[in-house]
């Protein structure tokens, strides 16, 4: 039976209201066979928002590869797992919370911290480590410093409060960022393999126990309203979609969903986000190939008057939803009391494959849940190439007076300066397991109870991304896996957040699709398939979109944890070493500090072999260190390893094509390592396909100097480091 | 014969209670996690460690609400009979809370949160807590916290170890550490229990861990 579908508040008719294209809407009443009942249409326009079904990304994610010797689980659940040995599983994922964040900073990045934390918990796994990678408008505007500030108090209130451990990330200003800035949080955790939990719902008649925080009418259509629409004027008016965290909560919640699964209490786990109950019911229901019945006057509400919609879509925070057999629910319910939280039977497995949902004892909802999960239909973006990008001529630029003067203004250069003012604000420590922290290259934490260790980072090549989004993918893939392999880690795996503009507009689409492919490519080279991911898409206002920004996160794995290698100089008289392959260019570098020209394509296959020396080098203690020469170049990254550990260096460099491209420039693969002077034959030893190892000067005295071809900058280290701490501070102080 | 009994307690919202513990068993002693609602410390308790964290998700006043939990009362009883009593960035503004330790800790200067690697310059050699140490000693030891300036009159406590160069949170003369005149009850805001192992880059926290079975 098929009616007119009903009006909403402002004359349009409801579905419109709710985000869903007419020849949606005509497919849900032709998938329905009717029309359907205001909570269902509401639960449709969640579940087939974008951020909810990634339609128009879907199906270019089929390309990722997603299997590989270490992989427990991968994309689909609520995060990807690898073993590490030992019988333990490595648990992660990166999630966006940009739109929310960019209305309201402090609860949107600590929300996001908190549902990324929840996917984490819903596999079984203990939360081991943060990450966060974050992208503002430049310093020299007032919002941005707004944003910028209270997104990291938000980061610090909740990751603190929940004891995880925030190892590293990344910090980015550009002024495409002013408007949609990009706020991503990981979550790494450890698990028993036998004790990983699956979202699928199983056994009819186990019951539905909704675990947690009560539901209130907090960020409602959060999913809809905000994460599938471009940002414009009316932002304000979105804050009261964004959710509120409660991490004293979230605290107890993680406390209870490992003790319940240590116990052996549940069938499954699903944490509630995006879409609250109807997305984890749905999601429960689909993947187990099963029924689930729920009764709406059962959940806890934390107000009066909500409509069933309303229970259905919130995006109330700190809940999960889990499978339990009926003859353990007085245990769950008495082990969540010892928790101070509530357990409620709000619903039981049915054989129907449908989401049901009653309401004052109607049925306000009856679904099948594939319907909601996979029948979205799914949208082609246009893939407009842009232009190719062309080399800057160097005889264009213009050579600096000073090579000094550029140094010390590259190192104050906000991208390149010290983040510590950011991960200050964060428990680094908190477990006590982190060997690396943040400010290295990537974070480096001991598998609790082992001789392992975990190394992890999140990175982004935006810049070469948008000039070139095929070898872009690619460099933020390297990138990050670079960084990783500096500690001496074997990158074992990935997960990845894709951050585009509007993909139906102008080349986005092109751009990402493109930038699936080139990942795709390197991941395989260098071995680390993809086991988790998120897309967030419309990240554009009237100003413009963003860059394309497919942030990386890379997981590596140290056999013995007492061979990690830091990124800090550490002895008078040591070597430094200069190890890798590529050629320095200007274009888009920080030196130029444009997004322009062509870069060096990388070369996925050079870097595994990179990797694979410095792997060595670390399992036989030959390194005192290493650090990725990225952002700023060479020179950056010598600076860094000297303020690290306190103590100057001399090298001497060949001038390739000029002196100031040879010290400042960026690309291909490339390592500035230290190591005692007797250990250089060894390490030389293990220079092979396309590799190169050279020694470049030594380690010592109080100033920075690298001399090419007859110039030479120096710099005392007490200056440099001086600027570089201090850049982030000031901008932020002087206004 | 059995190991020395340390009760480590347990708020919800306590954080770093599995790293105390395994401090604890460091010095060869044997944690027992004690919980809140616990009205009295384990058969044998030789000392008590309250761990950092965030009780009661910091609501009201960090440590205010955990310093009225029955098991408070037993720590009390067991400080007053003169056990030991350690209590690490929320323990020791527990233990403030809890009037076991003199004075209260205010919002850092800053008014953010401050993770840091700090130099522990030992004050008064001649409580338990810093092992024979000379004044002037210094322990590296990280401290993590928004809460943490102790404010209150020096003279009514020990003060056993002051930060070392700048003043990172606004405490009183640069305090990062005190114990009771009694010297049994001592706490401070860095944290030990993250410094026992020379993967995670300084063992100086041993030394307090010790001085519990000391």
């Amino acid at each position: 039976m098929s009616g007119a579908p009903t009006m909403g508040e402002s004359g349009t008719p409801l579905y419109e209201e709710l985000g869903l294209l007419d020849t949606e809407y005509d497919r849900v009443v032709q998938l329905m066979g009717r029309t359907p009942t205001d909570p269902e249409l509401v639960m449709f326009s969640l579940m087939w928002s974008e951020h909810c079904s990634y339609k128009h990304s879907k199906p270019l994610l089929t390309g990722f590869p997603t299997t590989g010797p270490r992989v427990v689980m991968g994309p689909g659940e609520n995060a990807g797992a690898v073993d590490v040995g030992d019988g333990l599983a490595i648990v992660f994922k990166v999630e966006s919370h940009n739109h929310p964040s960019a209305v309201e900073p402090f609860q949107g990045a600590a929300t996001g911290v908190g549902g990324i934390v929840r996917d984490i918990i819903a596999v079984g796994a203990k939360p081991i480590a943060l990450l966060d990678s974050l992208r503002f408008g430049t310093l020299d505007s007032a919002r941005s410093r707004f944003l910028f500030r209270r997104a990291v108090e938000g980061i610090g209130h909740y990751g603190n409060c929940i004891g995880i451990p925030n190892v590293g990330g990344e910090v980015q200003f550009d002024e495409r960022y002013e408007d949609s800035c990009l706020v991503n949080a990981m979550c790494v955790g450890v698990v028993p393999h036998d004790a990983i939990l699956s979202c699928a719902a199983r056994g009819i008649g186990n019951r539905l126990v909704l675990i947690g925080n009560r539901t209130g009418r907090d960020g409602i259509g959060g999913a809809s309203v905000l994460a599938s629409a471009e940002l414009g004027d009316d932002d304000a008016d979105k804050r009261p979609s964004v959710q509120v965290g409660d991490p004293f909560t979230e605290r107890k919640l993680m406390d209870l969903c490992q003790a319940l699964n240590h116990a052996g209490l549940l069938v499954a786990l699903q944490d509630l986000g995006a879409a609250g109950l109807t997305s984890a019911a749905s999601e429960m229901a689909s993947r187990g190939g099963v029924g689930l019945a729920i009764d709406l006057d059962r959940v806890p509400l934390r107000e009066q008057g909500m409509a069933p919609g309303e229970v259905l879509v919130s995006e109330s925070q700190e809940r999960m939803l889990a499978i339990v057999e009926p003859a353990n629910m007085d245990a769950v319910v008495e082990m969540a009391r010892r928790h101070e939280l509530d357990a409620t039977d709000i619903g039981e497995v049915t054989d129907t494959g449908e989401l049901e949902a009653l309401w004052q004892g109607e049925e306000v909802v009856r679904i099948p849940s594939p319907y909601l999960t996979d029948d979205v239909p799914f949208y082609d973006v246009p893939r407009d190439a842009a232009p190719p990008a062309q080399p800057i001529d160097l005889a264009s630029v213009a050579e600096p007076g000073d090579l000094g003067q550029a140094w010390l203004a590259l190192m104050a250069d906000p991208n390149v300066a010290s983040k510590r003012w950011v991960f200050e604000q964060y428990d680094q420590l908190v477990g006590a397991n982190t060997m690396r922290r943040p400010g290295g290259d990537a974070g480096v934490v001991r598998i609790p109870g082992t001789n392992r260790a975990i190394a992890v980072t999140l990175d982004c090549a935006e810049w070469h991304t948008e000039i070139d989004p095929y070898a872009g993918g690619m460099a933020s893939v390297l990138e990050a896996a670079r960084n990783v392999a500096c500690t001496g880690a074997v990158p074992i795996a990935a997960t990845d957040c894709l951050n585009y503009a509007n993909p139906e507009k102008g080349s986005t689409g092109w751009r990402l699709a493109e930038s699936i492919r080139g990942m795709a490519d390197a991941l395989t080279a260098i071995g680390a398939p993809i086991v988790s991911g998120n897309v967030s898409l419309y990240n554009e206002s009237p100003r413009g979109p963003i860059f394309p920004t497919p942030v990386v996160g890379i997981v590596g794995l140290l056999d013995d944890a007492s061979t990690s290698i830091g990124s800090a100089f550490g002895r008078h008289g040591d070597a430094v070493l200069l190890i890798g392959y590529g050629e320095p260019r200007v274009d888009a570098s920080r030196y130029l500090g444009r997004c322009d020209g062509a870069p060096p394509a990388p070369e996925p296959a050079t870097d595994a072999t990179l990797f694979e020396l410095l792997a060595e080098c670390a399992r036989r203690r030959l390194l005192t260190s290493a650090h990725d020469v990225s952002e700023g170049g060479l020179a950056v990254a010598l600076a860094e390893s000297c303020i690290g550990g306190g103590i100057g260096a001399e090298v001497s460099i060949t001038p390739g094509r000029r002196a100031d491209e040879a010290i400042f420039g960026e690309g291909g693969g490339r390592v500035i390592a230290s190591c005692d002077p007797a250990q250089l034959d060894a390490i030389a030893a293990l220079a092979t396909d396309g590799v190169t190892v050279a020694r470049i000067g030594t380690v010592g005295g109080d100033d920075v100097a690298i001399e090419a071809g007859g110039s030479t900058a120096r710099v005392p280290l007490s200056d440099l480091a001086r600027v570089w701490e201090g850049s982030i501070p000031e901008a932020l102080e002087a206004q | 014969m059995s190991a020395t009994r340390v009760a480590v307690l347990r708020f919800p919202g306590t954080l770093d209670h599995e790293s105390a513990a395994r401090a604890v068993e460091g010095v060869g002693a044997e944690p027992v996690f004690t919980h809140h609602e616990d009205t009295a410390l384990p058969q044998g308790t030789h000392a008590v460690v309250i761990p950092g964290g965030f009780s009661y998700g910091d609501h009201l006043r960090p440590g205010a609400l955990a310093s009225r939990t029955p098991i408070m009362a037993a720590v009390t009883g067991h400080a007053k009979d003169g056990g030991k009593v350690l209590g690490i960035c929320n323990g020791f503004q527990i233990l403030c809370e809890s009037g076991l330790l003199p004075g209260v800790l205010r919002p850092n200067a800053s008014l953010s949160f401050i993770c840091r690697q700090a130099d522990l310059e030992v004050a008064d050699s001649g409580t338990p807590w810093t092992g024979g140490r000379l004044a002037g000693e210094v322990l590296s030891i990280p401290f993590k916290h928004h809460d943490g300036a102790w404010f209150g009159t020096p003279g009514e406590a020990r003060v056993v170890l002051r930060y070392k160069g700048g003043n990172p949170n606004g405490s009183i003369d640069k305090i990062a550490g005190i114990s009771n005149l009694g010297g049994n009850v001592m706490g401070l805001m860095p944290h030990p229990e993250e410094a026992q192992d020379p993967l995670l880059g300084s063992t100086d926290g041993r030394v307090l861990f010790a001085a519990l079975i000391a």
